[in-house]
């Protein structure tokens, strides 16, 4: 497969807020056509890496590469859908004015969303199973409706790779099914999907591929491997664990210089 | 009480402004002034209210005051275009200002918008007073604005034919602009207003979309000062949207209903005004609470009355629904 395709690469990222680094060094080359989780502890940088990954945050090193593409018309490829406490829900727009906003990319500047891109996002409504809500006020939603809203946007977005910071927080076990059910539909459709995800008793069940991460690159590949026990300490010892490799490296390179 | 509030003499209130032709004419123009103040205001309040901006206006609006006063030192007169121009370019210094503050210090927003509106504002009024009594510029003609003074304004001309007054002009222009804008870059001011992220991803210029609509809010504010004051505007900003989102969920229709609104905050407080013998612009602005509360009862979303009487009848009916489910991989799918 020619490289420079691939549907997300990325090399030597850095992202630091505030000065305090989030994130170390990511290197990832995703491949066409997988479920791909993003499991590590709170405050690991995993909604961080996809937020500067879609440019919302700033890097301060390394570059991004989309489809081969960087900077902002890589993102048209791009189905996003951010945590669901990232919009206000008391916005006055109802549940299909917001999966219409994901048919806008496809409308052009000046041209009105047409009766395809209604019948498009009526349909994804549909996959979602929330065309009776169609023209409620999206406040007036629960949780896991709301974030079917967010996925429904997605689907219309009718994008090749998708990033979502945690589709499942909030969601009762039935629609967590009927979500897992969805994405790897699209993934037959060989769609990529990156999926930030905080629960590990589901997590090699759910993906393919795991990444690993803990401010750092931990491990990525197939869940087989990467989900090990001696991985996940790794990640979920604590960002110590990082200081401490770090400290260890140090060490050894200053004994090298002696 | 009776000296407080005078006798309602119907024929006086409702009647006379309207009796001869020249009442006519100067009557209209200033309710005229009022509608399309509050219609402009209305308009691109709604986007402002939508992104949690409200605030922004008060300190836009107060931020002008140095831009009207260089605009005079520079050019020795009140021409329209440098004075708006200079009061333009002050609201947006004091918006980009208050933005910058809140990114590079660790102030909060409310914090960084108190500090620099209130910055801005005195600077102006330093400026204001060091040049005296040439600059004509009322103090409390700015805070209150007058309405009523819209007549007086001096006309245009186009070639020798009268076109209008200038303060009735402007407005008009702006609202017409507005509303040209609004309608073209509907879908874009909807979208980077719901969802920054989702912008950024669909490639909009977020951060330029912004400061459109910040200039703009800039320009409406500038154009309505004079009659209004820099303290109602805000009123008239933020009451429109917020009195019809008591009805409507939407934000085409909330957009819609500034037009009835404008013509029932300015008739209704240019009513009020005639029979309390006191300020237009504040009136109407009483008028807006008024409209305001009224929603805020008997509103269908949200509204007191159905909240608190219908809720009852309406949390029985879905527990009733919750109870037939139909068979789907997602719950909660019933109508």
């Amino acid at each position: 497969m020619n490289k420079s395709l691939l549907p997300l690469e990325v090399h030597d990222l850095t992202v630091s807020y505030n000065r305090k680094p989030v994130l170390y060094g990511i290197d990832l080359e995703i491949q066409e056509g997988g479920l791909i989780g993003i499991i590590g502890p709170n405050g690991a940088g995993k909604s961080t890496l996809i937020k500067s990954i879609m440019g919302i945050i700033p890097s301060n090193g390394g570059w991004v590469k989309i489809f081969g593409k960087k900077g902002k018309k890589s993102y048209q490829r791009v189905g996003y859908v951010p945590q669901r406490e990232s919009v206000d829900w008391d916005f006055p727009v109802s549940v299909l004015d917001v999966v219409l906003m994901g048919r806008f990319g496809h409308a052009g500047w000046l041209k009105r969303t047409s009766k395809k891109d209604k019948k498009i996002a009526h349909e994804c409504l549909e996959k979602v199973n929330m065309s009776p809500f169609a023209d409620r006020q999206i406040g007036k939603l629960s949780g896991g409706q709301q974030q079917r809203v967010f996925l429904a946007r997605a689907l219309a977005q009718e994008s090749d790779l998708y990033l979502m910071d945690e589709p499942f927080a909030g969601v009762d076990a039935v629609t967590e099914n009927a979500i897992i059910e969805l994405l790897r539909e699209l993934k037959q459709k060989g769609k990529t999907l990156i999926v930030v995800h905080h629960d590990l008793s589901n997590a090699k069940e759910y993906f393919d591929q795991i990444i690993l991460l803990n401010m750092r690159l931990i491990a990525y590949g197939d869940a087989n491997t990467t989900f090990t026990k001696d991985l996940l300490q790794k990640t979920y010892g604590g960002r110590l664990t990082v200081f401490t490799e770090i400290a260890d490296q140090s060490a050894k390179n200053s004994d090298v210089g002696h | 009480m009776s000296e407080f509030f005078p006798p309602l003499d119907f024929n006086d209130t409702f009647g006379m402004p309207w009796a001869t032709p020249k009442d006519f004419i100067w009557n209209a123009q200033i309710v005229s002034m009022g509608i399309l103040v509050s219609l402009s205001c209305g308009l691109i309040g709604t986007f402002i209210v939508a992104r949690k901006l409200a605030l922004m206006g008060d300190a836009i609006s107060h931020g002008i005051l140095p831009g009207l006063a260089i605009a005079f030192i520079a050019t020795q007169s009140k021409a329209l275009l440098p004075m708006f121009i200079g009061a333009c370019g002050a609201g947006l210094l004091c918006s980009f200002c208050i933005e910058w503050l809140h990114k590079k210090t660790p102030l909060k927003m409310d914090a960084a918008l108190g500090l620099t509106f209130t910055s801005f504002f005195a600077f102006g009024v330093l400026l204001i007073t060091q040049l005296g009594n040439n600059a004509h510029i009322d103090a409390e003609c700015l805070l209150y604005g007058e309405i009523g003074f819209t007549p007086l304004a001096e006309s245009i001309y186009w070639g020798s034919l009268e076109i209008g007054s200038r303060p009735l002009l402007s407005i008009g222009l702006v609202t017409l602009i507005i509303i040209l804008l609004i309608t073209i870059f509907y879908k874009q001011l909807l979208v980077t207003s719901f969802d920054q992220t989702l912008s950024v991803s669909l490639g909009l210029p977020v951060k330029a979309i912004h400061y459109g609509l910040m200039l703009f809010l800039a320009v409406t504010i500038v154009a309505s000062f004079e009659s209004v004051g820099v303290i109602l505007v805000i009123a008239m900003l933020i009451f429109p949207s917020t009195t019809a989102s008591f009805f409507f969920t939407r934000m085409p229709a909330i957009l819609l209903c500034s037009f009835p609104l404008s013509i029932l905050y300015s008739f209704g407080g240019f009513f009020l005004a005639r029979w309390l013998d006191c300020s237009i612009a504040a009136s109407m602005v009483v008028v807006a609470m008024a409209c305001f509360g009224i929603a805020w009862l008997i509103g269908t979303e949200d509204g007191i009355i159905k909240k608190y009487f219908f809720e009852r009848k309406l949390s029985k009916k879905t527990a009733i629904k919750e109870g037939t489910k139909k068979a789907s991989s997602f719950p909660e799918a019933q109508s």
